[in-house]
């Protein structure tokens, strides 16, 4: 998914905030439609936080802390009941309106409900079928008894091979691989997402079977980290937090 | 969705991310306590102060600096600071931590809010639709520091008139026509000053 190029240079202002009129028009109309111009869009506003590090130096006041602490303090906290109201002070007739409008709107909200839980129970049944999809797309992976073909071209000796599906924003990872050698006790194969920047992450160790064949279905991953490959290692069994040279094998993302 | 071949291939032991030492230390927002983002984001969810008092310490000066550099007022950047946590702690749903790290978001938030103090205008940016796509890990302060002087070699290697239009767009919050009436360039070569001047400091942190 790329930029398209001619909106690159109005992304970067709008990030910034400088982009105005008709411009800024035409191009949020585009970005409703062009995924390749939000995901730059996202890394433009990435930039931006790295230039945000070129002001660094300086520290609050320490009695900014306190200020915030003692702010924090007296505001609700999120999901606290709300204060109760002294009843007593309303008069009979105060509370006998009140009555009227709250039949009023406990009919509006009766009525309300009523329309959400029917969507929502559309939304369960195609919940439902979906999720049954995958879990057949996932038992199908996982299935012990699963024949794993890897196709190659003729003549071509067998070596390792893995594929990794990655979903970034769900930090969802599929990966399976064949040909692995079977390696000796008290020693795992270890998975590596490598993002673009930092070091590996731990993507999950597996042992393959008699044949060769391993599957990862979505490890333990931080969320939203930009992969640039993927790698396996070998390492002690339960893992290890950085990967052991050499690499087995190693791909770098389309 | 990404995907990825793996095919063996033993020379790519040298790929730089599995070179030197950087290998042995892991990144990964972890507080000096030992909790990640998303723990401390939980517990104020929760409504637990210590989790804000936590973010502060490891946040407050990213936010209180850039603030600061675009209003160059210490009060008025202190409330910048005040507004972004306690908008943070009323709402915590704003950030969507599947769709970036929290320091860089704070950053883009805190300087949103600054120059939106400085034009003495209204929020301009609803905050919940703020994605910040960012690698470098802002949490710690050796990472930060590092990150910090990547940054500045950066600014001091390019052209200065490139620096000059980044600057003024980023820190003073001027308009590329706003930025060409004062330098008197064109305005198309004040757009592609900023831009690639934005992907500079992108390239520096994707070596």
């Amino acid at each position: 998914m790329s930029v398209h190029e001619q909106f690159g240079e109005d992304l970067a202002l709008y990030a910034l905030g400088g982009l105005e009129g008709e411009e800024r028009v035409a191009l949020e109309k585009h970005l409703e439609s062009c995924a390749g111009c939000r995901r730059e869009l996202e890394q433009l506003r990435g930039d931006m936080a790295l230039m945000a590090l070129s002001a660094a130096g300086p520290t609050p006041p320490r009695r900014a802390r306190q200020r915030l602490l003692e702010a924090v303090a007296r505001e609700p906290k999120p999901g606290a009941a709300p204060a109760r109201v002294g009843w007593r002070t309303f008069v009979p007739w105060v509370a006998a309106a009140a009555l009227a409008v709250g039949l009023v709107v406990v009919w509006l909200q009766n009525s309300d409900l009523h329309r959400r839980i029917a969507g929502l129970q559309s939304q369960a049944a195609q919940q439902q079928v979906e999720l049954q999809q995958a879990r057949e797309v996932v038992s199908t992976l996982t299935a012990s008894d699963a024949m794993r073909v890897t196709l190659v071209a003729a003549k071509t000796p067998p070596q390792p091979q893995g594929k990794a599906f990655y979903v970034r924003d769900r930090a969802s990872l599929i990966f399976l691989a064949s040909n692995l050698q079977v390696l000796p006790a008290q020693k795992v194969y270890e998975l590596w997402l490598v993002p673009t920047s930092g070091a590996p992450i731990p993507a999950g160790t597996f042992k393959p079977d008699a044949h060769g064949s391993a599957t990862v279905i979505n490890p333990p991953l931080p969320g939203g980290v930009q992969a640039k490959a993927f790698a396996i290692t070998v390492e002690p069994e339960g893992g290890s937090s950085a990967p052991t040279l050499p690499i087995v094998i190693f791909g770098v993302g389309e | 969705m990404g995907r990825v071949g793996l095919l063996g291939n033993p020379s790519l032991a040298s790929h730089p991310y599995f070179k030197g030492k950087e290998i042995n230390c892991l990144s990964g927002a972890e507080l000096k306590g030992g909790l990640t983002d998303a723990a401390v984001l939980s517990a104020i969810r929760s409504g637990d102060e210590d989790g804000m008092a936590a973010l502060y310490d490891r946040y407050a000066a990213v936010v209180y600096s850039v603030a600061l550099r675009v209003l160059g007022d210490t009060g008025a950047a202190e409330d910048v600071l005040q507004e972004v946590f306690m908008q943070l702690w009323r709402n915590p749903g704003v950030f969507d931590s599947s769709r970036g790290s929290l320091g860089p978001w704070l950053a883009v938030i805190a300087r949103h809010r600054a120059i939106d103090g400085l034009r003495k205008r209204r929020p301009e940016t609803d905050i919940a639709d703020v994605v910040v796509s960012v690698e470098p890990d802002m949490a710690g302060d050796a990472q930060r520091a590092r990150a910090m002087e990547k940054v500045r070699g950066t600014l001091g290697s390019m052209p200065s008139a490139q620096r000059q239009a980044l600057e003024m767009a980023y820190f003073e919050g001027l308009s590329h026509s706003e930025i060409s009436a004062k330098t008197g360039e064109p305005l198309g070569t004040i757009k592609t000053r900023i831009r690639s001047g934005l992907l500079a400091l992108r390239k520096a942190f994707a070596t």
